[in-house]
């Protein structure tokens, strides 16, 4: 789809660039996905999405600007850095922040996905696994609906300044889902395999075998099918055993997003909300007990949001956020932290060529504590296990809030019991994380992540990827369906 | 602000450039057809200022130009789809969608025949252009900030033509076209203390922006009171009409989907064996009085309303063409997501000044926020207060609240807790920016429940 007219420059100089600015970058974004989905046995439409555009940013006169199109031509480029350094000229008199003050990266350097190279299926073998998958759920009349799909993306993004900085990053995603719902006497249950789109990693067709794809919609059908004939879940206070896969999103809206720096900043109050966190809290706060360890780690090969460089330039490393309980620092990105006068990781982060980048989660993982999985049941007394979100909601501080997943088990006496559906639990995440009282081992752990994480005026849906052990809390206010 | 040169280039996302450009696109599929092929191609564009604000000042202003283009190439029951980035030059773009039809002529011998492959079997062209010119983005920063002047603002103006259009290989062309602007801004108090305010359409007035403002630094006033922190419990309250499109918002994801009810995953389903709202509720997707075009993606046209729930009834759903195949249903010009995009409640008979008065003494609900299910079967609900909300007593505002936890039914909300709605409607449009500005919208009342319970 390219042509010597409106090239994707990945490689080699770009064309003259003359503009009286302090500072511009070029941020070229190319990615194609194929999407491959079989309901109820039955191939839908095979679609394929390109995206191709570049996104023009520039310091001037004490502005910040930017523009984005699709027109990569040596005359597109040329007018969108203009229209970037127009609107910085604009509004250098009422700009928030002196561009004069900001970074000025010149990063140099590549990425790429594990097994970038490595063959895929053919458009045919794709469906005719998925196929299969799908004839596999249909094992019973009360299954009403099913699905198997996977969407593969490949990606190459390319960041080049004005200060001589170039940087090539290239990516594949996987994003495999089986879902089944069934539906009896008046009620539906859905069950999935670790989630909608809970499964995302970079790689190839490793990551099908790795959450066991092929034959997994035949267990997913058959929990479903459980959760019909479960009673509801028991209400009241009680320990909660979370697995991965509701984890993900107990870090993700409770430390990832409360940790954001532009919220803490104000940026997003008008949308996405504040944060609990103040600037002042971070060096000292007791975020959780001793054993909680948070990191933002964008090294993990296989994990969703792995790279080298966030979208500014800055190199991306491993570190820690949270250690043995406190807080340590916040995510922000070059030009949070010049802001707050703070440290932070490398996460400005936008989602696509037609948005500027923002602080986001990139890889936030917790890390893995000592105890098996056998031992984590064991210390319970009375409590739930909770498979695989399904509902989430929190307040604009990002505190209080309450979330549902798709399959309990009760633990009675330190030992799995029987299966209950509709297990929510709520609390607030100022008090919630101390209350961690066991963190599973290594062997507990899942890679996973979302596709979807929504913040940003204009929006933005992002990749975010978290590592997570199972993990036990104490005394947790858990309920049920409705009455 | 300074007042820099404008730029001297010309704009080609310009209404009459871009219509063109649309139809020169679709003469070139046209040309690229082979026998025995059918396309249709569904058309999105739009030129945008986007100018984030906070702290009263610029945070990230820009400007975002694109243009999407989703070509179907059709062979016999067997069809597949390319999503197109467009540059915005004819002569590039018309070369790639040819490259497009030839990628997919390699694809579609893999593929299997679509039993739910539904095509318009008529021809039905439209067109429909409305609004513009706007000052320029830069201009109406200015009057906001000024306007602003010693507050804590922060928002996003966005403002610009947002475009759609559809063509497909029997000559069926729409195009749609508006030129919006949608400022969203929220003034602070302290912590999450704040206002939240809208104002949006087509032509900017200054004194109508004043106004809005006007009223969000007297609801500031409120929010300023020192706040009062209530217990979890049952409690009158008053929803106001952006209260309520939050409740219409997560009702939208599949609530309302006639696939979702044929399955029964639609949080609605058990309308469907006799469940109940009050009987004042009518909800219709009612793409009339909305910005919404008239036609869908796929080039089916969207009749002017459509009744979802009548008398508290469930009346109707919104069925995609596909849909219908599968189900022997019959479309009704839903999109594939069978999303309401123009949902429109009717009014009741409590006049919107007298809300606080028929409280009496609950709580006044501005905003809602995060909405979710906690047992979506039950269509019983979960979410957070925001913004402007407030604890009234005799029909005064005493003190804005900390926020709150609800966790209800919508069957006893707009049902046997329902006291009244307000006989005015608000058009509420929607300011999502997630990859593209929408164009859609709600028009809705503020409801009046007797009890409302909260959790948290």
């Amino acid at each position: 789809m390219l042509s010597a007219r409106h090239p994707m420059p990945f490689d080699g100089p770009l064309p003259r660039i003359d503009i009286a600015a302090d500072f511009w970058s070029l941020r070229f974004v190319h990615e194609q996905s194929c999407s491959y989905t079989v309901r109820k046995d039955v191939p839908l439409p095979f679609s394929v999405s390109d995206e191709a555009g570049v996104m023009a940013t520039v310091y001037a006169d004490g502005g910040y600007g930017y523009a984005a199109t699709a027109d990569t031509s040596p005359d597109g480029l040329r007018a969108a850095l203009a229209r970037a350094s127009d609107w910085a000229r604009r509004t250098a008199g009422h700009a928030l922040l002196d561009a004069r003050t900001l970074p000025r990266p010149a990063p140099h350097g590549r990425y790429a996905s594990p097994s970038l190279s490595s063959p895929m299926p053919s458009h045919r073998e794709w469906f005719e696994l998925l196929v299969q998958e799908s004839r596999d759920a249909a094992i019973d009349p009360r299954i009403v609906d099913w699905e198997a799909l996977c969407e593969v993306c490949t990606a190459t993004h390319r960041l080049v300044t004005s200060t001589g900085g170039d940087v090539v990053q290239q990516y594949r995603f996987l994003l495999p889902s089986i879902t089944v719902t069934a539906h009896a006497n008046g009620d539906t249950q859905q069950r999935s395999l670790n989630g909608q789109r809970g499964i995302c990693q970079q790689g190839g067709v490793e990551v099908l075998a790795r959450f066991g794809f092929a034959g997994g919609a035949r267990r997913v059908a058959e929990e479903a099918l459980e959760l019909l004939s479960a009673p509801n879940c028991p209400s009241g206070r009680m320990d909660v055993l979370l697995a991965p896969d509701q984890m993900v999103l107990q870090i993700h809206e409770s430390i990832g997003h409360p940790l954001e720096l532009d919220r803490i900043l104000g940026d997003e109050r008008n949308f996405a909300g504040t944060s609990f966190v103040t600037a002042d809290m971070i060096g000292s706060y007791r975020y959780g007990s001793d054993l909680l360890n948070v990191t933002f780690d964008p090294t993990r090969p296989e994990e969703l949001a792995s790279y080298a460089f966030d979208d500014d330039g800055a190199p991306a490393e491993k570190t820690h956020l949270i250690r043995n309980g406190i807080l340590e620092r916040a995510l922000g990105g070059s030009i949070s932290q010049a802001r707050a006068g703070l440290a932070g990781v490398a996460n400005a982060r936008a989602n696509n060529w037609n948005r500027p980048p923002i602080d986001r989660m990139a890889n936030l993982n917790l890390e893995p504590g000592t105890e098996s999985m056998a031992t984590l049941v064991g210390s319970i007394e009375r409590g739930v296990l909770m498979e695989t979100n399904r509902s989430w909601s929190i307040d604009d501080s990002r505190n209080k809030f309450q979330f549902g997943c798709e399959r309990g088990r009760l633990i009675e006496n330190g030992a799995l019991g029987s299966v209950v559906r509709n297990p929510n639990y709520r609390g607030i995440s100022a008090s919630f994380w101390r209350s961690l009282a066991r963190v599973g081992d290594a062997d507990t752990m899942q890679v996973l992540g979302t596709p979807y994480c929504g913040k940003g005026e204009p929006s933005q849906v992002i990749r975010v990827g978290h590592a997570t052990p199972a993990c036990v809390f104490a005394d947790v206010d858990v309920f049920g369906g409705a009455a | 602000m300074g007042a820099p040169a404008p730029l001297a280039v010309a704009d080609p996302a310009s209404a009459p450039a871009m219509e063109g450009y649309f139809h020169d696109l679709a003469a070139a599929l046209d040309r690229a057809l082979r026998a025995g092929e059918r396309y249709a191609a569904s058309f999105a564009a739009e030129s945008t200022d986007f100018v984030r604000m906070n702290r009263g000042k610029v945070r990230q202003p820009g400007h975002v130009a694109q243009r999407y283009l989703d070509v179907r190439l059709v062979r016999g029951a067997r069809h597949a789809t390319h999503s197109l980035c467009l540059t915005g030059d004819l002569a590039h773009d018309s070369a790639a969608v040819g490259g497009a039809l030839d990628g997919l002529r390699t694809v579609i011998p893999d593929l299997a025949d679509d039993p739910h492959l539904v095509l318009p079997d008529t021809v039905a062209s439209s067109r429909s252009a409305r609004g513009g010119p706007l000052p320029h983005s830069a201009e109406i920063v200015e009057a906001i900030l000024s306007a602003a002047a010693g507050d804590d603002l922060v928002g996003i103006l966005a403002a610009g033509p947002v475009q759609r259009g559809f063509a497909n290989s029997e000559g069926q062309r729409n195009w749609h076209e508006a030129t919006t602007f949608n400022l969203q801004w929220s003034l602070y108090h302290r912590g999450d203390k704040a206002v939240k305010s809208t104002y949006a359409g087509f032509a900017w007035d200054s004194s109508a922006f004043a106004r809005k403002m006007a009223d969000a630094r007297a609801q500031l006033a409120l929010v300023s009171l020192p706040a009062r922190t209530l217990s979890p419990g049952t409690y009158r309250a008053y929803l106001a009409p952006n209260a309520m499109d939050e409740i219409a918002g997560l009702l939208a994801w599949g609530g309302f989907s006639g696939r979702a009810l044929e399955t029964r995953q639609s949080s609605l389903t058990r309308m469907q064996s006799g469940a109940t709202l009050d009987r004042r509720v009518f909800l219709d997707e009612s793409p009339a009085s909305g910005v919404a075009p008239s036609f869908q993606a796929e080039g089916f046209a969207r009749p002017p309303t459509v009744p979802l729930v009548a008398g508290g009834m469930l009346a109707g759903a919104l069925v995609s063409p596909r849909t219908a195949r599968e189900f022997d249903l019959v479309a009704n010009g839903a999109n594939s997501s069978e999303m309401p995009d123009s949902l429109a409640m009717r009014g009741g008979a409590l006049p919107a000044a007298d809300a606080l008065a028929a409280l009496d003494t609950g709580l006044a609900i501005g905003n809602l926020w995060y909405l979710n299910y906690s047992d979506q079967p039950a269509c019983r609900m979960t979410g957070m207060t925001r913004f402007a909300t407030f604890w009234v007593e005799h029909g005064r505002v005493v003190a804005p609240v900390e926020p709150l936890r609800f966790d209800d039914t919508l069957y006893r909300m707009l049902g046997e807790n329902l006291a009244e709605l307000t006989r005015e409607t608000e058009l509420v449009l929607d300011a999502g920016t997630y990859g593209a500005r929408t164009l859609s919208s709600t028009t809705l009342p503020g409801a009046l429940l007797r009890a409302m319970s909260f959790t948290l």
